[in-house]
């Protein structure tokens, strides 16, 4: 390249933009996986505001901040104070921050996919070698992800105040495990559902309204009525209730399967076998999250 | 360069593209047609976006149908519409699609600033794209069609929403893409006097039909013709009777009118011989104490092929019905 630069100018004349002239390129091109890895990579930076404008940091990076301080606490708390066990548990700490969580979707899941309906920067993508497969895994691979940061880091927090507190090995590892796991569900399942809905519409506030109302409105809906069974003495009922919204889902598969204390009514959580139904239902609404979004950008071409 | 055969698009209610083979080389190629006659669909089934109901396409060599992702990799795309998001500047956005285009990191940022460079954007490209005009935002387009640097682009109504001075320059733009960077060129217009001036060969389309493809000189047949223009005076109320009658008087033939085009009556036309035809006009117009307002190559312009078309396919219609 340095070939290419012009020689040496008379000073005087150093301002003048020298025309090179056009320079073909012969480098690799690294195609399809790629391009994928890319716009992974430029999406999960997109979702924490990272290469865009400040304004468009503030609110996920708050977020962040918001998701992390009580852990930062409930440590300094447990280690000044030499407590036995954490205040919290690991799979409990996303249920109770889950008003942050449904704001950090509500907020970028829109950001994710909305954008590119908006300004109709969707045709370009596929116009370039990826596929519809191609980019709709890598935006929903890269909310999950962003998902995932959001809710484990703190998890990573209280582990690590934990194991400075001197608390037993083995079972804070074992509880760190099983809250990763539920974490990671949790974040799978609420990006699909925040995608999907995003998805929908090329309005950016729409989408945040759509995702808030789902998201909160089926919470609320489900624990009125759990509580309402659980007065009725119907706590048969309670347990497949929490099929009925993303929070309670992921409540039931925990508290079936990862050592979670069930935050339902009476801490009725499902037994085993209800797990199971929890599970499939989870994974087939990620399944059905997917399918949803590659129907989407299947029609959303050029 | 592309190739189609028998390519048909048929949709529940329309046919985009009815039988369409054409054979296009490289260069500069026009893709001419009205708002409605298969330009956009067919760069969809080049690009292997949607398939074709019949029929098979190639392009660079290589079938839509199985290598999409292989042409697109090769091929760049300047979509019609708007398709930049405002809150980023020129390069982040063309350094991402250079990313997405297969280009790795390093290289994708020299190819983007060598590109903006090359479709004049200076400074303002580390500014957000949403206060950019509506040329530097065409040319923003144009750069992330062209930064992977393709073999072959394609420009979906490149001129559109440009004023006069913005469109020349994007023909130039465009003009240079094939003879400056080598890069093959589709460009579609619904005006035909941009793709004259522009374009190598044009295909002209309509109702998803091939009506023509030829290269521009034998559309326009730039045989020399002049058109001349001159004011009227007191002694020569009618300032080009006068002039006719001279070059006549000269031995030199002059056309009728102006082809029915505006400003007919008011033009002469006359083929030229040589350099001595445009010595005698000027002299012929002084002698006779005339302004010359205008004396310019005339070209048959491309709309002359619709019209023609026009009245081929009211034949077939009449002999069909």
């Amino acid at each position: 390249m340095a070939a290419e630069h012009p020689a040496p100018v008379a000073a005087g004349d150093q301002t003048r933009i020298h025309d090179i002239g056009y320079r073909g390129y012969d480098g690799p091109r690294l195609g399809r996986a790629y391009a994928r890895r890319s716009l992974f990579a430029h999406s999960l930076r997109g979702a924490y505001g990272l290469g865009r404008s400040t304004k468009s940091k503030v609110l996920p990076m708050l977020l962040f901040v918001v998701m992390c301080v009580p852990a930062a606490i409930m440590v300094a708390v447990a280690v000044t104070t030499k407590m036995k066990h954490l205040p919290v548990d690991y799979t409990r700490y996303a249920i109770i921050m889950q008003a942050v969580i449904s704001l950090y979707v509500a907020s970028q899941a829109p950001q994710a996919v909305s954008r590119d309906l908006r300004f109709k920067t969707v045709p370009l993508y596929f116009s370039r070698p990826i596929e519809t497969a191609d980019y709709v895994r890598a935006k929903y691979a890269a909310l999950a992800s962003a998902l995932f940061l959001l809710t484990a880091t703190p998890l990573v927090v209280l582990y690590a105040g934990a194991l400075l507190a001197e608390l037993d090995f083995t079972d804070q590892t074992e509880g760190f495990a099983q809250g990763l796991v539920s974490v990671a569900l949790l974040s799978l399942l609420f990006a699909g559902i925040g995608l999907v809905i995003a998805s929908v519409t090329p309005r950016r506030g729409f989408g945040i309204a759509a995702v808030i109302a789902v998201l909160t409105i089926s919470y609320g809906a489900v624990s009125t009525v759990q509580a309402i069974a659980y007065n009725q003495d119907a706590a048969g009922a309670i347990a497949w209730l929490g099929l009925f919204s993303p929070i309670t889902l992921v409540d039931g598969v925990q508290s079936a399967f990862l050592g979670a204390s069930s935050a339902f009514p009476g801490g009725e959580g499902p037994s085993h076998a209800q797990g199971a139904v929890f599970v499939l239902v989870a994974l087939g609404l990620i399944a059905a999250c997917y399918g949803l979004l590659v129907r989407r950008y299947r029609k959303a071409g050029l | 360069m592309i190739a189609t055969e028998d390519l048909s698009k048929r949709f529940p209610r329309v046919t985009a593209l009815d039988r369409l083979t054409v054979d296009i080389g490289p260069g500069v190629t026009g893709l001419v047609g009205a708002n409605g006659a298969g330009k956009s669909t067919l760069i969809k089934i080049l690009l292997g976006l949607s398939p074709a109901s019949e029929g098979r396409a190639q392009v660079l060599g290589l079938d839509v149908a199985t290598r999409g992702s292989a042409i697109r990799e090769r091929v760049g795309y300047m979509p019609e519409h708007d398709c930049l998001p405002p809150d980023v500047s020129a390069t982040e956005f063309v350094v991402h699609m250079a990313r997405m285009s297969g280009l790795p990191p390093t290289a994708a940022r020299e190819r983007t600033a060598d590109t903006l460079r090359h479709v004049g954007l200076y400074e303002e490209r580390y500014r957000p794209i949403g206060g950019y005009s509506t040329g530097m935002k065409q040319r923003v387009k144009l750069a992330q069609a062209l930064v992977h640097d393709p073999q072959l682009v394609f420009l979906d109504e490149p001129t559109n929403g440009l004023d006069p001075v913005g469109r020349d320059e994007m023909l130039g733009l465009i003009r240079r893409i094939h003879s400056d960077f080598g890069i093959s060129v589709l460009v579609t217009s619904h005006l035909l006097g941009e793709l004259e001036r522009t374009c190598d060969h044009v295909v002209v389309i309509d109702g998803g039909r091939l009506l023509r493809s030829s290269s521009t000189t034998d559309f326009t047949q730039t045989t020399t013709t002049l058109a001349i223009e001159v004011t009227d005076s007191d002694t020569h109320p009618d300032g080009i009777r006068a002039v006719r009658e001279a070059l006549h008087a000269r031995g030199v033939t002059t056309h009728d009118d102006g082809g029915g085009l505006p400003g007919a009556g008011r033009t002469l036309l006359l083929t030229a011989q040589g350099e001595e035809t445009y010595d005698l006009v000027r002299d012929v117009i002084a002698d006779l104490g005339l302004g010359l307002v205008r004396m310019e190559q005339h070209r048959h312009h491309i709309s002359e092929v619709f019209r023609s078309s026009d009245e081929h396919r009211k034949e077939a219609v009449g002999h069909g019905g």
